[in-house]
């Protein structure tokens, strides 16, 4: 049977017997959100790009397309996804890194995948096609159903297609390391964002700050000699800067290893980018020009969140091997209870992925 | 070069594929759609306008409460005069507190809301509703907070968007989002339209400008969305606002994002003697892996009207000109505006300028800024038309255009958002005539739905309104339509926030008929206009 095809007998099944769904594509992202429940569909059965436009900057692709697949195509026209998805498998899915809603090193410079997606097709509840969006960026017809669903972890309908925009790759591409302490590192960062420099991305990573330049040859050659000038800086090597990046993008660093000691969990703090380092919280990498930040801390301390809370921030519990606490920090009242009426609308039987974002989401929570 | 793949990895024609992504079944092709007799609200009885008026009254000082004929008429029409619609009420309110007092007490009576902020919209979104309160957010309008170190800037509703650049420029920094109408829009309409700009191909919509939006809901439910971290916790609830066109909360505070403002702007200017060929070298520049910062088209009758009028040294004889603006550092813009002059030579540019200075930069964009008023030297009226189509298409839509006007025996000027396939047809017209103004009504429908058959949308960026509610019949399907009422519920469930915009019922679209269409002359004459 065709897989589209089979996808929506596969929903409007579940829907007849209130038989909730586990939307996977290859099972990437399992470590993140809540724990999943329910028969598992499997959605990489949907695979295959179905336009890629160089000069219109669009690629369109079925929900169960190999992420890797997607890039290297990207590839050999000079193109990327800007936001440097994560993938955290080699069998990433297109739907599921859109599902997920992860940004990579890039992320500060260029947006987030949710910035990057102009329209999807979905099935909702009733196994009914939707398209929303298209494959153009300006585009407001209607609400913004198919950026609603970026990050959304599967919860409000099965996304079998995918329009992303897609972007050059930069000319040129340089890499450098600076010594320097964290309360510094997040300084500088800041005042140089507020400074034509080239930067792409960042990552302070126990006492070194390693920063990646990319544009045009010109802008990138001056803004290296700069740094090399003004802070000693030291270069790497094209190699072991595209080292770096992805083991730094896919969290292979030592520092993530932590976590495999059970006693670790690793936070991932989302807060305003200035906001001041705090050593007490536990080891740091520092991303996003300060606006990301992992944290190792000891599995059954969840003061973290209060305190990224009361400073603008949330505080997600990202990889545990012991999921006491909730991953997400909670909405508050007004907020949860239009996000459970949003849930209520697009799931009424609850089918999509109940529990996988919020638990307290869910129809019957 | 683009492919298709079906599932059995062959390659599909243009035309079938073109066929296939049409949607053109829900609706019939050159059938202008009626508003149905109930679609059309009704004015209040006078004691149901007292009551209201009384009730806010109460909650609001003296002079915020507008009910006589004389004070409600400023408030009929949006930029798109073409549609009026006296409000029962309008209220004015000085701050947050007092936004939520006024919805509280409106939805009590059930009592339709329409926001408005500085009424620039081009769509209509913001016509009042007959036994409704106009919910003006003008005297929100102060700066709240500025953090350059942070780059970011909190704001009322009600402050201008190119206020927000003009308060931070002296720490070089800027907000990059700039509708051509952005010395009068406000930053609350720009989230209720996701608005775009010149510049929105490299440097994002409103959306991607936005880290947070504090809104009230129609009871009166204060929602905080996003925050000043680069992401929040649970659903994407800040893009299904943005763009949602004030039918699912009432916007009080937006944080928004800055940039560091570059160093230097240089334009080039090329003109092209076939407008398929000028098409083309926009796609080129894109392969070329060229991000200009602004990348604009107009047709030789736009070059036409408007030089007269700036003298910037357009060529009259090309048919069509390409501005393409670099900015950035003085190297990077070097490195640029080479790599673009070199393809647009390859695509058969026949001549080609680069400004010299700031001023001959300005005066290379000013015909293409004044193609509104330069419409109004050459007719009585015109009706601006927004559509988007993938790039590839816009010398075929250029000449579907010419065709149209033949059959539909008017003018259109046409400037383009060439870089993200944004256009702007400008339909030539004498509104005296009223034959003349129900043919540009359907040449305009006729464009809008050529958009759809093409791949594109039936608004790049001036927002569906009342002016396009038909038009959504034939871009989206009932499944579809249902699914945007299903989040309106879930925010919005008695519907009391801008009802009858932008979503049309089934009903709706189930009808088929002549709408009968009064446009005039668009209010901010002097207003740039892309």
């Amino acid at each position: 049977m065709e897989s589209l095809a089979w996808l929506k007998q596969r929903v409007l099944d579940a829907a007849q017997h209130q038989i909730p769904l586990r939307l996977r594509g290859s099972g990437s992202k399992d470590f993140y959100g809540e724990m999943a429940r329910g028969d598992l569909l499997d959605v990489s059965v949907h695979q295959g790009i179905l336009r890629y436009e160089p000069t219109e900057l669009v690629v369109t692709a079925k929900a169960g397309t190999p992420l890797a697949l997607l890039e290297q195509t990207l590839a050999e026209c000079r193109q990327m996804l800007a936001f440097e998805p994560p993938h955290f498998g080699a069998k990433a899915t297109v739907g599921g890194m859109v599902a997920a809603g992860l940004s990579g090193p890039r992320r500060a410079a260029s947006g987030a995948v949710r910035d990057f997606v102009l329209g999807m097709s979905l099935l909702d509840s009733k196994a009914e096609l939707l398209r929303f969006g298209g494959e153009v960026m300006k585009n407001v017809a209607g609400y913004d159903l198919s950026r609603l669903n970026v990050g959304a972890l599967g919860t409000l309908g099965l996304i079998v297609e995918v329009s992303l925009k897609v972007w050059p790759m930069p000319a040129a591409s340089e890499t450098l390391w600076i010594a320097m302490d964290a309360a510094n590192a997040i300084e500088h960062l800041n005042r140089w964002a507020a400074e034509p420099w080239p930067l792409s991305a960042s990552a302070w990573v126990d006492g070194h700050l390693i920063l990646r330049l990319e544009g045009a040859q010109a802008a990138v050659s001056e803004a290296a000699n700069r740094w090399q000038r003004d802070y000693q800086a030291k270069f790497l090597t094209a190699d072991q800067a595209r080292q770096f990046w992805d083991d730094l993008k896919e969290q292979r660093l030592a520092f993530f290893g932590a976590v495999r000691q059970s006693s670790k969990a690793l936070w991932r703090l989302s807060l305003p980018s200035a906001s001041a380092h705090q050593p007490s919280w536990g080891d740091t990498v520092i991303e996003w020009g300060g606006a990301l930040r992992w944290v190792l801390c000891s599995n059954d301390d969840a003061s973290i969140r209060e305190q990224v809370r009361a400073i603008g921030g949330h505080a997600s519990l990202f990889r545990s091997l012991d999921k006491r606490h909730p991953v997400f920090t909670p909405l508050a009242p007004a907020m949860m209870a239009l996000q459970r009426r949003i849930k209520r609308e697009f799931d009424p039987l609850g089918i999509f992925n109940p529990g996988r974002l919020m638990p307290s989401l869910d129809v019957n929570a | 070069m683009s492919y298709r793949m079906n599932e059995s990895n062959g390659i599909e024609t243009p035309a079938a594929a073109l066929q296939a992504e049409s949607r053109l079944p829900h609706a019939q092709v050159g059938h202008v759609l009626e508003p149905q007799q109930s679609d059309v609200a009704k004015p209040a009885s006078p004691a149901r306008k007292a009551q209201v008026a009384r009730e806010l009254a109460r909650l609001l000082p003296e002079g915020a409460v507008l009910w006589r004929d004389e004070d409600l008429r400023p408030y009929e029409c949006d930029g798109l005069t073409a549609f009026r619609q006296m409000p029962m009420v309008v209220v004015l309110p000085l701050n947050e507190a007092q936004v939520i007092e006024v919805l509280r007490c409106c939805y009590r009576l059930e009592v339709p809301v329409v926001a408005r902020g500085a009424g620039t919209g081009l769509s209509g979104g913001a016509m009042p509703h007959a036994s409704g309160v106009v919910l003006s957010l003008a005297r929100l309008n102060r700066i709240l907070h500025l953090d350059p170190h942070a780059r970011l800037a909190r704001v009322q509703p009600g402050v201008r968007n190119l206020a927000i650049s003009e308060a931070v420029a002296g720490f070089g920094l800027y907000y990059a989002p700039d509708p051509s109408s952005q010395i009068a829009c406000t930053i609350g309409g720009n989230i209720a339209e996701n608005s775009g700009g010149v510049h929105c191909l490299k440097y994002g919509l409103t959306l991607h400008n936005v880290l947070r939006v504090r809104a009230i809901s129609m009871d009166g439910e204060v929602l905080e969305f996003g925050s000043e971290a680069l992401d929040s916790p649970g659903l994407d609830v800040l893009a299904a606002l943005i763009g949602s066109e004030g039918m699912l909360a009432v916007v009080t505070e937006v944080t928004v994002r800055l940039i560091p403002k570059p160093q230097l702007a240089r334009v080039v200017m090329a003109s092209f003697d076939d407008v398929i060929k000028a098409g083309e070298a926009v796609a080129m520049i894109i392969a070329e892996g060229i991000i200009p910062a602004g990348l604009e088209m107009m047709d030789q009758k736009t070059a036409e009207a408007v030089e007269p009028f700036v003298q910037a040294g357009y060529d009259l004889k090309a048919q069509a000109i390409l501005l393409a603006e670099s900015d950035g550092t003085p190297q990077e813009v070097a490195e640029e505006i080479a790599r673009i002059e070199a393809v647009l030579a390859k695509a058969g540019a026949t001549a080609m300028k680069v400004s010299q200075s700031e001023a001959e930069r300005l005066r290379f964009w000013s015909g293409r800024k004044n193609a509104f008023p330069a419409a109004g030297r050459i007719s009585p009226d015109y009706y601006c038309m927004d559509g988007t189509i993938p790039r590839k298409h816009l010398g075929n839509m250029l000449r579907d255009i010419a065709a149209m006007e033949t059959s539909y025996a008017l003018r259109c000027m046409n400037v383009f958002h060439a870089g993200d396939g944004n256009l702007h047809p400008l339909i030539l017209f004498d509104a005296n005539d009223p034959d003349q103004w129900r043919r540009a009504e359907l040449f305009g429908a006729d464009i809008l739905e050529r958009c759809v058959g093409y791949g594109g949308t039936v608004t790049g960026e001036h927002g569906v309104g009342i002016e396009k509610i038909n038009s959504m019949c034939v871009q989206f399907s009932p499944a579809e339509r249902a699914a945007f009422f299903a989040l309106k519920r879930a925010f919005d469930p008695l519907g009391l926030l801008n009802p009858g915009k932008a979503i049309p019922t089934l009903a709706r679209c189930a009808e088929y008929g002549k709408m009968h269409v009064h446009a005039g002359a668009v209010p901010y004459p002097n207003l740039e206009r892309f």
